[in-house]
């Protein structure tokens, strides 16, 4: 008997079991799909939080007050001071803005949550009081209208800027630039809608939902100068651990702060920790992908046994009427062999499916590697094979009589 | 007689079993001849080792001693891939169970020796359709073994048996599972086949099946108490 002859014979015997063999290929699929699936989700998060982080603009360190537990200790959440940190003001802002040697643009950020009204519908969003090199630092462009202006942010004026999200929400499809909105009961202008930003639950803050006023404004609106944070923009990248100590020795020399009542970190830094994060995330996955890996192994391991043990006869039979050993195991090999890349291939092509269909219709990076492709296959296949064929070779030794005996 | 004429020889076979503590021998030291041409039935109560005896006869099994010779070859020392070879060319085994294969074709089942024996899918197909006309199951030919009665199964395997033209057909109680009816269908295919000068031996505990075989055997505690010639029944 030749190979193709004995591939006929295994093809022959898949055919006339077609839900044991059914069965065996859901072993083989599930252990393939959720390995590569899974493999493929943690490097698209991975990608998905890089990207966005891109966006925030490069050549930039936040610099902002660290929340010190109050006397009061936790939950002081009063309007006036709902965190208990020391915050920034104005004074803060012209001094960092005299470092014009290192320093290309410093962009102050005062965040509130209140509601806001147009007609009669009302949201509860989040106002950021901010400067007009929001505009460059932060890489948002208007698509409707346009961003508030030097002289706008020195006096103060009543006018917003919407996210994308918001402007939607309040308007639909009518143009927002030139109505007026209420904010926290004062009047404000709209003069322009930032593009869509996206984000919001993995990728950092929701921006669409934001509204964005002069900062001037913001103090009259909250009654209040505190400024949340900075964002400083270096002229080169280089630089960047040089302003870094430059900013210590200002907050801590100059504005007497103590070391623990600020923070002050680059891009890089919040990478690193991304990423580090990430890398514990991918272990993570990489434990409950192998777990499944192991199930699935469990299961193909169940069926190739079961299904060669019962048919030990027919191993019996077919030694009986003249098969030679390694004619039964041939036979057996190809079968498996067959079942497992054909489960393989499926489990391949539906994690490819998923993945794709992620991509297309949740926007989701998720990347399928060849690396993943090999170990999930590798790992699956070869049990497969192994399980098919260790019995199938016990059962091959056995006399032909022995064999039709087991029941 | 001639020793030409002996085509199997089995010279102090024993056969011992081992049951857990207890070892049970099946097999005494048996001797026998088996000439060509003839249908030779061995009988006796059950445990008398005449299942045994065939199926280490058949090379379906190994004696745990002696010798089994095969046209004067001694084929006990044999690999297992030069026996599998005279399985398939030499032996024809017919089984009490049948031991057809489940979901497969009378026609399929029947070829499946020639796939071993490397014959190609046409000569196959001619060779299996040819046999099955010839035990009468010509119109049963893509029937599954479930779709058959049990006298038109053991037909089935008994055109199996005959696939590679051999020179010994053995036969385990092959009336065991059928019907009188069907069991004398099956009777009279084997004694035709041994008018057309087949070697034929089978196991029975049936008197009346026995009486179909031109020579009685038999065994009782692994070891042969009788072995006489008789006149064989007319088949119809």
């Amino acid at each position: 008997m030749n190979f193709v002859n004995a591939l006929k014979v295994a093809w022959k015997a898949i055919l006339t079991n077609k839900s044991r063999s059914i069965l065996t290929m859901l072993g083989v699929i599930i252990g393939v799909g959720s390995v590569i699936l899974l493999v493929s989700i943690g490097n698209g998060l991975q990608v998905y939080i890089e990207d966005t982080f891109e966006d925030l603009g490069s050549n930039a360190i936040y610099v902002y007050p660290t929340e010190v537990l109050g006397e009061n200790g936790f939950g002081q959440q009063d309007e006036r001071s709902f965190v208990a940190a020391k915050q920034f003001s104005t004074k803060n802002l012209q001094d960092l803005q005299r470092y014009r040697r290192q320093i290309k643009e410093v962009l102050p950020e005062s965040v509130r949550g209140t509601t806001v009204r147009y007609r009669d519908t009302q949201k509860d969003i989040t106002v950021t009081g901010t400067t007009q090199v929001y505009e460059n630092v932060r890489n948002t462009k208007t698509i409707k209208g346009r961003f508030f202006s030097d002289s706008e942010t020195r006096s103060g004026q009543r006018v917003a800027v919407l996210g994308y999200k918001i402007a939607q929400d309040l308007f639909g499809n009518s143009d927002p630039v030139g109505r007026t909105i209420r904010l926290k009961g004062v009047n404000f202008e709209v003069i322009g809608v930032a593009e869509e930003k996206g984000g919001g639950a993995f990728g950092g803050p929701p921006f669409d939902n934001y509204i964005f006023i002069p900062l001037e404004a913001f103090f009259r609106l909250f009654d209040s100068t505190d400024i949340n944070s900075f964002t400083v923009q270096v002229r080169n990248k280089e630089e960047i651990p040089e302003v870094i100590d430059l900013l210590t020795e200002y907050l801590e020399e100059t504005d007497n702060r103590d070391e623990k009542e600020y923070d002050v970190i680059d891009q890089r830094e919040i990478l690193d920790t991304i990423n580090q994060v990430l890398g514990v995330l991918t272990v993570g996955l990489g434990g409950i992908a192998a777990i499944s890996l192991l199930v699935g192994g469990i299961g193909i391991m169940n069926i190739m046994l079961v299904s060669v043990t019962e048919r030990t006869r027919e191993i019996g039979l077919r030694k009986a009427i003249g098969a030679t050993p390694n004619q039964i195991l041939l036979q057996f090999l190809i079968e498996s062999s067959l079942l497992s890349l054909v489960g393989g291939a499926i489990g391949v092509g539906l994690a490819s499916l998923a993945s794709f269909l992620m991509v297309s219709l949740a926007d989701f990076p998720s990347a399928i590697t060849w690396q993943s492709i090999l170990l999930a296959f590798g790992v699956s296949v070869s049990v497969g094979v192994i399980f098919g064929v260790a019995p199938a070779r016990k059962a091959s030794r056995l006399s032909p009589i022995e064999a039709l005996r087991s029941e | 007689m001639k020793t030409s004429d002996v085509v199997l020889q089995l010279t102090e076979v024993v056969k011992v079993y081992k049951l857990g503590e207890q070892t049970i021998t099946a097999l005494n030291k048996v001797d026998l001849s088996v000439t060509k041409g003839e249908f030779a039935a061995i009988m006796g109560s059950s445990g008398a080792g005449k299942s045994t005896m065939l199926q280490i006869a058949s090379l379906l099994d190994n004696p745990t001693s002696g010798h089994i010779l095969l046209h004067n070859q001694d084929v006990s020392t044999y690999s297992e891939k030069k026996l599998a070879k005279i399985r398939n060319q030499e032996i024809g085994f017919v089984f009490q169970q049948f031991n057809l294969l489940n979901r497969t074709s009378a026609l399929e089942n029947v070829a499946l020796p020639l796939i071993y024996a490397g014959v190609g899918y046409k000569e196959r197909q001619r060779r299996a359709t040819k046999i099955l006309e010839e035990v009468g199951l010509g119109d049963r030919l893509h029937n599954t073994p479930n779709q058959l009665s049990g006298g038109q199964q053991q037909r089935v395997a008994i055109a199996r048996a005959l696939i590679n033209d051999p020179t010994l057909l053995f036969a385990d109680e092959p009336t065991g599972n059928l019907d009188s009816k069907s069991g004398e269908e099956i009777m009279d295919i084997l004694s035709g086949l041994h008018k057309q000068g087949r070697t034929i031996v089978m196991v029975t505990h049936e008197e009346d099946i026995a009486s179909y075989a031109q020579r009685v055997i038999k065994m009782q505690d692994g070891k042969i108490l009788s072995d006489r010639q008789q006149k064989p029944k007319k088949s119809k």
